[in-house]
């Protein structure tokens, strides 16, 4: 399982982007993948400082030579700015986890502990439900996701993945 | 003084130095056509939205300024799709103006409502919709910037009824500046220098010329390129007239129907040259088998080109006229006898020029229609502006025609539109009121726009359409008889109509020829009235285009005649 993370993960790009702040480009972006047949595993948007331009965190996956196309003809579209494959570099990436679980008399210490080791918050509580929120990488989602699965997920609702290249590495204009 | 959002469209049109523009009106842009009444420009009126882009296509495509098309919303905007999308396909500047209902309804369903921005979004190199008055100007200018800049290609602009209505201040913008949009022009000044050694070293190198070169107007440095370096030349169907077909050099178009020496010459040479051509698959056939020994020099001003569908082992990024020009003092330079060491090359081409010539039966009483093509050319001397419809007519005028100048072929290559060659050719002829243009058509393409004959005889623009009649949608055809078991399967056209006189209904000239002798003669007639023309000639039915690469097999399998 973990080795099969590991590949996965290898094959996967994460791209960042900075797009005019203009209804539209989101569309067009996500056309691009669906028209040419590249996939898109998340996508995330949100305004930067400059609220003209908004920053977009694509990961999709590799298979061949594609993403190199793929960068190429991001970079064709008028409404994006700038274009970079973080992979290339060093990066830190986060994701965001709201997970809903089943919360029995008998297992609420357990699910307590597991939220407490993984630095997790418990954000609401009901008779019968816990609501956490977890942040981190893909691995350490993943690992809770599977420590909570026999417990009971109701639910789970994760925001996609967003990164920046670490140190002096900037993407701007 | 504050103006309307019509008189401001029109006077951003005239600012752009447009002096014709081609459209169709309905509800929506009334208040531009309104303006259009006693404006300094002239409108054509096509009879169906897709002759007026076509038209405005085979404008741009004959002149090199930007074609413009105008339309209502709804039926009109959705009936541009195929023009645009063929202008797109063949990177072709144009801007496409359609009208859209009030935006406080947008999205509403409303009376003649389609969302034509979104679904132009994958064939469009651009497109806006204009919520607001004040957005108008800058946006009409940035669309003209994004169609004739870098790679050139169809915009397109939504213009909501209240915002043609809303009266704003107007101020045109000097440039447009858009931060997302830099096409690179120059190319890497160490590349180049790279790709000059590798071509100086190379013992057999074929130079693949694509519509990039008539783009940028490229022409007169790719002759260079090729006498400098003693290097044979291919030009893709896109690239005919970029020659000139008559230069010893020419090897002819390659690909599917690409000429034998031709599809030779790549398959054999140890270097390919490739500018301004994107390796279409009806060019390269099987990719694996595609110049199996050559090393690549990709030239292309559009990035996603090189690497797409051909590894490209050199590539320069930029403007083929920009690159050549900086290319060939180089070349000049390297202390070479090029013709001795190219001389072996040169004599294996010329061997197989010599075997495998471009021939057809011309035995027989049927007209061939090979024979219409070299009459017409022998008639206008190779300097004729053609179009083309789609099918065997295209490729025969492709083989037949000797292209010797830039934008004198136009013809739908990527999307292959049938229909096209009419209204580009009523286009091309608005352009060029004085000289000839002849669409070389087919009987099935011509009756995808027999509407714009009216167009044609209105605004008397004496275009020559030369209809192949086969009364088969022959292209279609050969496929059934050489790869289904000669089952002709909905491709026989026996009910044609009598196109002599539909063109004399619309108050045009019909001509018919019907033997071999007559076709000359027929020729000159037509070319002799100053009228739109219609020409039926009837053909050998079953004539076939060879030579002929299977889908999917290597340039070098070809069927030959
Ligand atoms: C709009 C459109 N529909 C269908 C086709 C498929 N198609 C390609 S060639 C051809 C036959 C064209 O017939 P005709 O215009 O008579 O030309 P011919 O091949 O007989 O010269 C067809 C149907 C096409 N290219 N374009
Ligand atoms: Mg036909």
């Amino acid at each position: 399982m973990a080795d099969k993370i590991f590949e996965n993960a290898k094959s996967r790009h994460t791209i960042s982007l900075l797009v005019e702040n203009r209804f539209g480009a989101l569309t067009r972006i996500a056309g691009l993948f669906s028209g040419r047949g590249f996939n898109i595993d998340s996508l995330t948007v949100a305004p930067t400082v400059d609220p003209s331009i908004s920053r977009m965190t694509i990961v999709t996956r590799d298979n061949g030579q594609i993403i190199e196309q793929v960068i190429k003809q991001l970079r064709k579209l008028i409404d994006v700015i700038k274009v970079v494959d973080l992979c290339e570099e060093d990066y830190v990436e986060r994701e965001m986890a709201l997970i809903k679980v089943e919360s029995e008399p008998e297992n609420r210490a357990e699910v307590l502990r597991i939220v407490d080791i993984f630095r997790g918050k418990i954000v609401d509580v009901s008779a019968t439900t816990y609501t956490l929120e977890i942040t981190g990488d893909e691995e350490k989602l993943g690992a809770l996701i599977n420590l909570l699965k026999p417990i009971g997920i109701i639910e789970i609702a994760r925001t996609g993945k967003v990164a920046l290249g670490r140190g002096n590495k900037v993407l701007k204009l | 003084m504050k103006k309307s959002g019509a008189e401001i469209f029109v006077e951003c049109l005239l600012r752009e130095k447009i002096d014709t523009i081609f459209g169709f009106p309905g509800g929506v842009v009334l208040d531009v056509y309104n303006v259009l009444f006693d404006a300094p420009l002239r409108h054509i009126l096509s009879r169906h939205e897709q002759g007026a882009v076509h038209a405005a296509d085979g404008y741009a495509r004959a002149s090199g300024k930007p074609g413009v098309c105008l339309v209502t919303s709804g039926p009109g905007a959705t009936n541009t799709v195929t023009g645009i999308a063929t202008a797109y396909m063949d990177s072709v500047p144009i801007v496409v103006f359609t009208g859209q209902v009030p935006t406080r309804i947008i999205g509403n369903d409303a009376f003649q409502e389609a969302d034509i921005v979104g679904i132009t979004l994958p064939c469009t190199k651009h497109n806006y919709l204009v919520k607001d008055i004040a957005d108008l100007a800058r946006t009409i200018k940035e669309a003209f910037f994004i169609a004739t800049t870098g790679r050139p290609g169809p915009v397109l602009v939504d213009l909501p009824k209240d915002v043609l209505a809303a009266k704003g201040d107007f101020k045109y913008p000097e440039r447009a500046y858009i931060r997302g949009y830099n096409p690179t022009y120059e190319g890497h000044a160490g590349q180049i220098a790279k790709v000059v050694k590798i071509i100086a070293r190379a013992k057999r190198p074929v130079i693949l010329a694509g519509g990039g070169i008539i783009i940028s107007g490229a022409s007169e440095e790719l002759r260079q390129l090729a006498e400098i370096g003693q290097i044979p030349v291919t030009t893709t169907l896109m690239g005919l007239g970029g020659f000139p077909a008559t230069h010893a050099l020419f090897l002819g178009m390659p690909g599917m129907h690409g000429i034998y020496t031709a599809n030779m010459a790549l398959s054999e040479a140890d270097l390919l040259i490739a500018i301004g051509s994107r390796f279409d698959d009806r060019v390269t056939g099987n990719l694996e088998e595609f110049a199996p020994h050559a090393k690549i020099v990709h030239i292309d001003i559009d990035p996603t080109s090189i690497g797409k569908n051909v590894r490209g082992d050199y590539p320069v990024v930029g403007d083929a006229k920009k690159i050549l020009s900086k290319m060939n003092p180089l070349l000049k330079k390297e202390e070479k006898d090029w013709l001795k060491d190219h001389e072996e090359w040169l004599r294996e081409i010329e061997e197989w020029r010599k075997n495998h010539p471009l021939t057809y039966n011309n035995q027989g009483k049927k007209i061939k229609p090979q024979y219409v093509i070299e009459q017409i050319n022998e008639a206008t001397k190779g300097e004729a502006i053609i179009t083309t419809e789609v099918g065997q007519n295209q490729m025969w005028t492709a083989q037949f025609y000797k292209f010797t100048k830039p934008r004198t072929l136009l013809s739908s290559g990527g999307l292959g539109t049938m229909g096209y060659g009419f209204p580009a050719a009523i286009g091309a002829q608005a352009a060029f009121p004085d000289k000839i243009v002849i669409d070389i058509a087919g009987d099935g393409s011509f009756q995808m726009n027999i509407q714009e004959l009216a167009t044609a005889v209105q605004y008397r623009l004496p275009v020559k359409v030369a209809i192949l009649n086969n009364k088969y949608l022959g292209m279609v055809r050969q496929w059934q008889q050489l790869f289904y078991n000669r089952r002709y399967s909905y491709t026989c056209l026996n009910s044609n109509p009598d196109f002599v006189k539909i063109a004399e209904a619309y108050g045009a000239v019909g001509l018919r020829a019907s033997e071999p002798e007559e076709v000359r003669p027929i020729i000159e007639q037509a070319l002799a009235i100053p009228k739109p023309v219609v020409i039926d000639f009837e053909i050998d039915r079953e004539e076939n285009v060879y030579p002929m690469v299977p889908v999917g097999a290597s340039i070098r399998r070809m069927l030959l005649a």
